[in-house]
């Protein structure tokens, strides 16, 4: 699908500038002019898709299909699923929270949906395709997905229904509105997507264009297998490391996505990269503060602990499968 | 008519705000727009994302930030 970028970013590099092949700035260069465009075209289609369904499978449409349909276990896989489909910003973390609470879904199936949606979400999916291709972006989100389903499912064993603040407790089960959003036409709707979506791209741009940068530098500079004598699959204490380091990083995963990738083939383990990326990306320092607000320590800090314990684990599966 | 913009000072909240008070102006219409900080307060209305804008106590938007040409459509019909 990329073949003719690839050709377009050569001959650009190689015959118009005229740089020497052999050069490591010329495979910076490249690298990072063939990355920053593939990225862009992935961003701009997928991020279009999902802002697509997004607008006729809004937050409380999902919300009100959990509460109405008796699900027999199955609430933790639709929940993950539309963590998957929802973008998610940290500053509507609490009322998404409240939200499924005060409609009576149980705190468990309430988690999953608060795990999957920063993990898995539409930003990290254009950048794994983008550098890594479809096979590990595949492996990521169903990790994600999973990860979603099963961390509720402890968190809501753990009968910690008294550790949210006090307010959401009193206003349980108490709402059944529904939004009556205003109908527009359809182009203006369309018109409206698009806006959206170009408003988003354009603000992570930044960070991938600085991401690529410093992975095309650490691609063209470093030299292949440079980290393999320090981080090996064998060292037991690299993915716990990979992970605590991940957590409280607040880069967005624009930034982080591309460097990790050219860090995996100068020799870093994909599991141990994984993990990495999941920690960055999944759980993050605004999400743990703005979260203190709507429920006690015990539950956050257990809810953080679970989490980066089954990232951890993920990533020594990834180390041994991969 | 009264409008309120719910959010808790999120950078979209206060596009949003601004937003408001720039088509209500543009349009010449006679409203009240009051700003809601306040969580608990927010969380009496039935949204599930931020910011979100309420007309005459009616939900109209949540979680996004409409063009110029949806904020006119919306402020004309809830009129």
């Amino acid at each position: 699908m990329f073949n003719r970028l690839q050709s377009f970013t050569d001959w650009l590099i190689y015959g118009v500038i005229n740089f020497d092949k052999a050069a490591h700035l010329a495979q910076a260069l490249n690298f990072f002019v063939f990355d920053s465009i593939k990225i862009l075209i992935l961003l701009i289609m997928i991020v279009h898709v999902m802002t697509f369904i997004n607008h006729y499978l809004p937050i409380e449409k999902i919300r009100d299909f959990l509460v109405k349909n008796k699900l027999y276990g199955l609430e933790y896989l639709f929940a993950s699923l539309f963590g998957v489909i929802t973008p998610f910003c940290s500053c509507s973390a609490i009322p998404l929270f409240v939200g499924f609470l005060k409609a009576g879904i149980p705190l468990g199936v309430t988690f999953t949906f608060l795990i999957t949606s920063p993990m898995v979400n539409e930003v990290a999916i254009a950048l794994l395709a983008g550098l890594f291709g479809f096979k590990i972006t595949a492996i990521y989100v169903i990790t994600g997905i999973l990860l979603g389903i099963i961390g509720g499912f402890v968190i809501g064993k753990l009968k910690m229904d008294n550790q949210v603040a006090k307010f959401i407790l009193q206003a349980r089960n108490t709402t059944n509105t529904t939004i009556d959003q205003v109908k527009v036409k359809f182009s203006l709707v369309l018109k409206q997507i698009s806006t959206d979506s170009f408003s988003l791209i354009f603000k992570i741009m930044p960070y991938v264009l600085l991401g690529v940068a410093v992975g095309g530098l650490i691609h063209g500079f470093i030299p292949t297998g440079f980290f393999e004598s320090y981080i090996t699959k064998n060292n037991p204490l690299a993915i716990p490391l990979a992970v605590i380091i991940g957590i409280p990083m607040y880069t967005n995963s624009a930034g982080v996505i591309p460097v990790v990738q050219s860090l995996i083939t100068k020799g870093i383990p994909i599991g141990t990269a994984l993990a990495f990326m999941m920690a960055v990306i999944g759980l993050s320092l605004p999400e743990f503060l703005i979260l203190r607000k709507v429920m006690k320590m015990k539950l956050l800090l257990t809810y953080f602990g679970i989490i980066a314990l089954f990232i951890m684990i993920a990533g020594y599966i990834f180390n041994w499968l991969l | 008519m009264i409008i309120k913009i719910l959010g808790t000072g999120c950078p979209k909240c206060k596009l949003l705000e601004q937003m408001t008070r720039d088509t209500v102006a543009e349009l010449g219409i006679q409203a009240d727009i009051i700003k809601i900080n306040n969580m608990e307060d927010i969380m009496q209305y039935d949204i599930m994302a931020t910011p979100a804008l309420v007309i005459n106590e009616k939900i109209v938007i949540t979680g996004r930030i409409p063009s110029k040409e949806v904020m006119k459509h919306i402020l004309l019909n809830e009129k």
